[in-house]
């Protein structure tokens, strides 16, 4: 019997919800409905009165988050989709984020942002976010590429005393699925090796995991042995694990899903070329989607976003370098 | 689980709380159990007495940050109450231990009476590393949020929903009784976070008193260019809440007005809306002159001096005589100059001993200095 990731994340909330009663969810369509995804279906029946419908404010969710976490409690908040985590953007960056370093008061919690690109999704249901939540001081940003992490990943956010943006990919929801739920993790802060190789190093995280795997089969059967680095979590980041791939491969390119202009790619060749430059047999290359906002038809959203074509088209360039 | 019940001052700083129970009274309350009860059994007397000298005391706290800001002695702003102090106290007055209070930036008195040290206001005025915010945040962003006290983030509307959570977290924990109240001025109503979380408290029908300082100007915005609506306090049918006006240049209105709101949500009456009328009888902040305020407004109703009026009635009354009024200025001056006196000698936080990790779970904090740090200067 397999498990989705979507079901992992629904069943590590279960699980939250069960062994902690400071843990409630709060979010809009979450309670009866079971949530726009079927992230808390039946939860509210299993747990009544502690996932709770919110009206559509973003910004009060997350001030009433804090105002709970501040009380003790260990509140989720479900965003629709990370797109619209944007109006409670003040909330979570000044208020959350600022709560600790000002009072010496933890600020305990979850927020998840269904996010990523599906096809049909649009310019408003696609956005990847991690990249402006991780540029903030005081907040954790998880990124998790497999349904075991995403599992995990979850229940410890919850435990974590520091408010932690929960990135969950929505392509992987239906996709992306393990054996059975894991009963130990890696911990949140260390990368994964997803699969080993000597000639190049690709970091990624989230979904561009699973595609920048794909790529590396392929390259597999060209003779290139491609080392794939899920970074898990993105704030913190891993830098000791990169670093230590990029000096078995000398070769390194970094694949996400955001927006090229700063943001995870960027900030991975900043770290790899400060601290592991003589490691480098080639120049550090990254890829991204296009610098535009996301379109809604297939043929030019498949294109707008790096693919495991165009990651493996990266890879044999770089391999050329 | 061990829920944390009732907010904790040191015993030094509960001493400003503690009221005054007449003699007469004593055998009475004895016989009588709940906190409300004993505040009810003070008479309005008492109630307006001890209003007043918290004004004096914030108009004089005042006083003294404006004049050492002008000595160059605080760093970043500087923002008074002045002309807001009878709202303000009346609020703080309605409170009890164990209710919530998010104060805005012209609270100084409201603070004072909910019981917040004035060595916290210099402390973090004057950036000691003994004060609540040890010189990582300044001026009127201090509080300690565990004990119901929440410093203020600057983005205004933000507070609201912060203790709409703290309110949705105590009836998690079957907690009843508590209120919490939120300060707000005009300009704060036109925002997002407002009607968020106005809203938000009315679905869920929050003990939350909210209280609308309309001073007319957000820093040099009349109410003209702000909104549209008749009066502000025409907002609360929209959502759905209990709306209250009150002259606020007048201690004895706003003591009778909020002690109903602060009653009425205690009771389970749902948000309240309170909207004061006053006048900013101060700029912005010390940085700003307020020319834009005309001499018509000033001469108004809304413009008077709400301690002067609250004095007045005061004598008037019989209540307290010339000399005893001058008597509790000089008391309020010298707690002030002793406050000051003692912040002075108290050290300034040090960047080489700070710790910069701004995560909770320090083992989780990245290093992103590669150099060697700087010697101190």
């Amino acid at each position: 019997m397999s498990i989705t990731y979507l079901e992992a994340i629904r069943e590590a909330q279960a699980k939250a919800l069960a062994d902690d009663p400071r843990v409630f969810i709060y979010g809009q369509d979450v309670g009866a409905f079971g949530g726009a995804f079927k992230a808390t279906k039946n939860l509210a029946k299993e747990f009544p009165g502690r996932v709770l419908d919110a009206p559509i404010s973003e910004d009060a969710m997350v001030g009433a988050a804090v105002g709970a976490a501040i009380e003790g409690m260990r509140p989720i908040i479900e965003m629709q989709f990370a797109d619209f985590s944007t109006p409670g953007l003040n909330q979570i960056i000044n208020q959350a984020a600022s709560l600790f370093w000002r009072t010496q008061v933890p600020c305990p919690i979850t927020i998840r942002l269904p996010s990523g690109g599906t096809s049909g999704g649009g310019p408003f249901h696609s956005q990847s976010m991690e990249a402006i939540y991780a540029h903030y001081p005081g907040l954790i940003v998880m990124t998790p590429a497999t349904a075991e992490d995403a599992y995990s990943m979850l229940l410890e956010a919850v435990a974590i005393d520091d408010p932690v943006i929960f990135c969950e990919h929505k392509l992987l929801y239906y996709h992306c699925k393990a054996e059975r739920l894991p009963t130990e993790a890696m911990p949140v802060g260390k990368a994964r090796i997803a699969r080993a190789g000597r000639d190049l190093t690709i970091v990624a995280y989230s979904a561009m995991v699973q595609d920048s795997l794909a790529a590396a089969e392929e390259l597999a059967g060209e003779g290139s042995e491609i080392e794939v680095v899920d970074l898990r979590s993105i704030k913190p980041l891993d830098t000791d694990t990169v670093v230590a791939s990029v000096a078995r491969t000398g070769r390194l390119l970094c694949v996400g899903e955001a927006w090229p202009w700063g943001g995870v790619t960027a900030e991975v060749i900043a770290r790899v070329a400060t601290e592991g430059f003589g490691l480098l047999d080639a120049p550090p290359q990254r890829l991204n989607s296009k610098d535009t906002p996301i379109p809604y038809h297939p043929n030019l959203w498949t294109v707008h976003r790096p693919t495991v074509r165009s990651i493996g088209a990266a890879a044999r360039n770089l391999l050329r370098m | 689980m061990n829920w944390p019940r009732r907010r904790e001052w040191p015993k030094d700083e509960r001493r400003l709380r503690r009221r005054p129970i007449p003699a007469t009274m004593r055998s009475m309350l004895q016989t009588l159990e709940s906190q409300d009860a004993l505040q009810a059994a003070l008479s309005f007397r008492e109630r307006f007495v001890q209003g007043f000298r918290f004004m004096v005391l914030a108009r004089l706290l005042d006083d003294k940050m404006a004049s050492l800001y002008r000595g160059g002695k605080i760093h970043g702003g500087v923002f008074l109450g002045r002309g807001q102090e009878a709202l303000s106290v009346a609020l703080g007055l309605s409170l009890k231990p164990g209710d919530i209070f998010a104060p805005l930036i012209r609270d100084g008195a409201g603070r004072l009476a909910f019981g917040e040290p004035v060595l916290d206001a210099v402390r973090t005025y004057l950036g000691s590393v003994l004060g609540p915010m040890r010189g990582r945040d300044g001026n009127v962003h201090r509080g300690y949020p565990r004990r119901g006290l929440l410093p203020m983030i600057s983005h205004l509307g933000a507070m609201i929903s912060v203790v709409n959570g703290m309110l949705m977290a105590r009836r998690f924990k079957k907690i009843s009784g508590d209120v919490g109240a939120v300060s707000i001025g005009d300009g704060g109503t036109s925002t997002g976070a407002f009607h968020e979380a106005l809203n938000q408290a009315a679905v869920e029908k929050l003990p939350l008193v909210l209280v609308v300082a309309n001073n007319q100007f957000a820093y040099s915005t009349p109410n003209a260019r702000q909104f549209a609506c008749q009066s502000l306090v025409d907002k609360a049918v929209g959502y759905g809440v209990t709306g209250r006006e009150v002259d606020g240049t007048n201690l004895e209105a706003c003591l009778i007005t909020l002690g109903q709101a602060v009653a009425d949500a205690r009771q389970g009456g749902g948000p309240q809306l309170v909207v004061a009328e006053l006048l900013r009888l101060c700029g912005h902040g010390e940085h700003d002159d307020a020319h834009y305020i005309a001499a018509s407004l000033k001469a108004s109703p809304a413009g008077r001096d709400c301690l002067q009026v609250a004095e007045e009635f005061l004598w008037r009354k019989a209540w307290a005589d010339e000399e005893a009024t001058k008597h509790f200025r000089q008391e309020a001056a010298q707690l002030v100059e002793e406050a000051v006196a003692k912040v002075q000698r108290e050290p300034a936080p040090n960047p080489y001993r700070q710790n910069w990790c701004a995560l909770a779970s320090r083992h989780l904090s990245e290093r992103f200095e590669s150099c060697p740090p700087v010697q101190p200067l």
